[in-house]
C-alpha cells in the first residue's frame, strides 16, 4: 500500500500541513507584513486548525470516507474560516483536488487531482506565471508530480520532486514585481520579498514528506 | 501594544457585543458576525449589504440603519469576511426586491463576495447585484495590479445608494446609482504612523519621526512613496492635486468634499487639512456642495488622513441630503 494515496495518507498529509503552518505562523505573518497586510499566518493557522477538527470528525465516521471527500471537506472548511484571498484560493484548491481524486489512490490520479486544484485556483484568482503569487510555487510542483508519475516514479519520489519544485518556485518569487493581490499596490517596492502564499504552498508539499506519504509510514 | 481589549483574538466578537448594547435598534447575528437593521427584512425594499475586514470602524457596521445599509459583515481585523457571512446577511435583509452587495476592491473581498453571491442565489434564488468600489488614485489601474483599492468613496456610496433603496427604487436602478457614485469619486491618503493589528501586537511598518507615507490604503500596507514630513498646506496639495487631475475635476464642478481621519488623528488636525483642501478646490474653481469631516473609514490606530472628492449632480445631492439614521451618520430625522 505504500505507493498509494490512501485516505490515511491524505489525512496525515493535511495534518502535517497544519502543523507546519502553525510552526511557521510568525514567519508567514512577517512575509505578509512586508508586502501585504500581516494576516496570512494567522488566517491560515485559524483555517487549518478548524480543518484538523473536521478531519477528526471524518476519521471517526463509519466507514471513514476516502481521500477525496476528506480533501473536499478541508476545502469547504478553509472557505468558511480563513477569509481574505487565501480562503477562497486555498479552499478552492482542496475542493477541486478532492472532487477530482474521489476514491482513486494512484500517483497518476493524484497528479490529475493536483492539476484540477491548480485550475480552480487559476479560475478564481486569474493569476499567471510570474505574478508573484501562490501560482508560482503550485504550478511547478503540479508539473513535477505529473512528470514523475507519468515516468512511473514512486509516489514518494514524485512528492519529493514536487516539494523541491515548490521550494524553487517560491524562492523565485523574491525578485518579482507583484501583479496580483494586495502586494501589487506596492509595484516595484514588492521586489526583494518572498511571496507569503507561495511560501504556504511550499509548506504544503513539504508536509507530504514530513507525513511520509508514499513511504509506508502513512500509507 | 497598549489597547483597550480583553484578548487579541476576541476583539471583533467583543466589539459586536458592544455595538448590540449601544444600539438597540440594530441586531447582531453573533455566529455570523453580521450587524443588521432590527426591522429587517423590509418587504419590497432593495436590501443593501456590505462588509469587509474589521478595523475600519465605523465602516461598515456603523452605517447600518435607516437610509443606508441593511446589514454589514465583520471579518477578522483587515481580513475579508467569509462567504457564509455574506450569505447569512443576504438572507436576513432579502425583502423580495433583491439585494445589492457593496464590495471594496481587494482581492479577498471580491473573491469572497463572488462566492457568496453564487451561493445565496443557488440557495434561495435571491437576485444579487454587486458594485465594487475602486477610487484610490494612489494605485495604478492597470492589468498589472489588482486594480485600485476601494476607500473613501465607499462611505459616500453607501449613503447615496442607501437613500435610493429607501425611496423604493428597484435593484437595477440602485446598482446604477451606486456605480455612478464610484465612477465620479476619487481618493488619496497619507499616513503619519503605521497601525497595530491586535493579533500581531506591533506596528505593521516602521515610519521615522520626520517621515510620512504617501498613497496608503486602509490596511497598514505601505504606500507608494515615503517622504519627509511637510506642513498641512503642502500635504493637502499632495493629496488633492492627483485626485483633481485623475477624474479630472474641473472649474464649475460641484463636489462632496470628504476629509477622512485614519483612526489616530484628532479632529482638530482634520479641520486644518480641510481648510487647506477647500482653499485648493476654490483655486481650481471647484464648488464644494457638501462636506464631511471625521474618521469614517479608518485603519485602526493609524495617524493620517485621506481626501475623497465626489462630483455630484442634483440627483446625487438629493440622495445625500435624504434622512439617515445610523450609529455614525445621522441627519434629516
Amino acid at each position: 500500500m505504500t505507493n498509494r494515496v490512501t485516505a490515511t495518507a491524505i489525512d496525515a498529509w493535511l495534518r502535517a500541513f497544519g502543523r507546519l503552518v502553525a510552526d511557521n505562523e510568525d514567519e508567514l505573518t512577517r512575509l505578509d507584513a512586508a508586502i501585504g497586510d500581516a494576516d496570512h499566518g494567522a488566517n491560515m493557522n485559524r483555517g487549518l486548525t478548524a480543518a484538523a477538527a473536521a478531519l477528526d470528525e471524518l476519521a471517526a465516521g463509519d466507514p471513514p470516507p476516502a481521500a477525496g471527500p476528506r480533501l473536499t471537506k478541508v476545502g469547504m472548511t478553509l472557505i468558511s474560516t480563513v477569509g481574505g484571498a487565501s480562503g477562497p484560493l486555498f479552499g478552492t484548491f482542496f475542493l477541486r483536488m478532492g472532487t477530482a481524486l474521489g476514491d482513486q489512490e494512484t500517483p497518476v490520479a493524484l497528479a490529475a487531482a493536483l492539476r484540477a486544484g491548480l485550475e480552480g485556483v487559476v479560475q478564481r484568482g486569474k493569476a499567471e506565471a510570474g505574478d508573484k503569487t501562490m501560482y508560482d510555487a503550485l504550478a511547478p510542483a503540479v508539473e513535477a508530480v505529473e512528470a514523475a508519475s507519468a515516468d512511473g516514479e514512486s509516489l514518494a519520489g514524485a512528492l519529493a520532486a514536487a516539494s523541491k519544485a515548490a521550494d524553487d518556485g517560491c524562492a523565485a518569487t523574491v525578485p518579482l514585481v507583484a501583479r496580483k493581490g494586495r502586494a501589487s499596490y506596492l509595484g516595484e517596492r514588492s521586489v526583494g520579498h518572498q511571496d507569503p502564499g507561495a511560501t504556504t504552498v511550499s509548506l504544503f508539499f513539504r508536509a507530504a514528506l514530513d507525513a511520509g506519504v508514499g513511504s509506508g509510514e502513512a500509507g | 501594544m497598549k489597547k483597550i481589549i480583553n484578548d487579541p483574538s476576541a476583539v471583533v466578537a467583543d466589539a459586536l457585543r458592544g455595538v448590540e448594547a449601544a444600539h438597540p435598534e440594530l441586531k447582531v447575528d453573533h455566529a455570523n458576525k453580521v450587524i443588521y437593521r432590527g426591522d429587517s427584512p423590509r418587504g419590497g425594499k432593495v436590501g443593501i449589504i456590505s462588509g469587509g475586514g474589521s478595523g475600519h470602524e465605523p465602516l461598515h457596521g456603523g452605517f447600518v440603519g435607516l437610509g443606508m445599509l441593511d446589514a454589514a459583515c465583520a471579518g477578522e481585523v483587515f481580513t475579508s469576511p467569509v462567504p457564509d457571512q455574506m450569505v447569512a446577511a443576504t438572507k436576513l435583509v432579502d425583502g423580495g426586491a433583491g439585494v445589492l452587495h457593496v464590495v471594496k476592491n481587494y482581492t479577498g473581498d471580491v473573491l469572497n463576495f463572488e462566492m457568496a453571491a453564487e451561493m445565496a442565489a443557488a440557495e434561495t434564488g435571491v437576485e444579487v447585484a454587486t458594485v465594487v468600489t475602486d477610487d484610490d488614485v494612489a494605485v495604478q489601474d492597470s492589468t498589472w495590479t489588482a486594480g485600485r483599492r476601494g476607500v473613501g468613496v465607499t462611505v459616500l456610496l453607501e449613503k447615496i445608494a442607501g437613500a435610493a433603496a429607501e425611496q423604493g427604487r428597484g435593484l437595477a436602478e440602485v446598482a446604477d446609482i451606486a456605480r455612478k457614485v464610484n465612477a465620479n469619486g476619487r481618493s488619496m491618503g497619507a499616513a503619519l504612523t503605521s497601525c497595530t493589528v491586535p493579533a500581531v501586537g506591533h506596528p505593521t511598518f516602521d515610519l521615522g519621526d520626520g517621515e510620512f507615507e504617501l498613497g496608503v490604503g486602509i490596511h497598514g500596507e505601505p504606500g507608494r512613496q515615503r517622504l519627509p514630513l511637510v506642513p498641512a498646506r503642502e500635504l493637502a496639495e499632495l493629496l488633492v492635486e492627483p485626485i483633481v487631475a485623475d477624474l479630472p475635476f474641473g472649474s464649475g464642478d460641484g463636489v462632496i468634499a470628504f476629509v477622512n481621519g485614519l483612526g489616530g488623528t484628532p479632529l482638530i488636525e482634520l479641520y486644518v487639512l480641510y481648510g487647506e483642501v477647500a482653499r485648493i478646490l476654490a483655486a481650481h474653481g471647484i464648488t464644494v456642495a457638501r462636506s464631511l469631516v471625521g474618521p469614517f473609514i479608518t485603519s485602526l490606530d493609524m495617524a493620517g488622513a485621506s481626501v475623497t472628492l465626489l462630483k455630484v449632480d442634483d440627483e446625487m445631492l438629493g440622495l445625500w441630503d435624504a434622512p439617515v439614521r445610523t450609529p455614525a451618520l445621522r441627519w434629516g430625522i
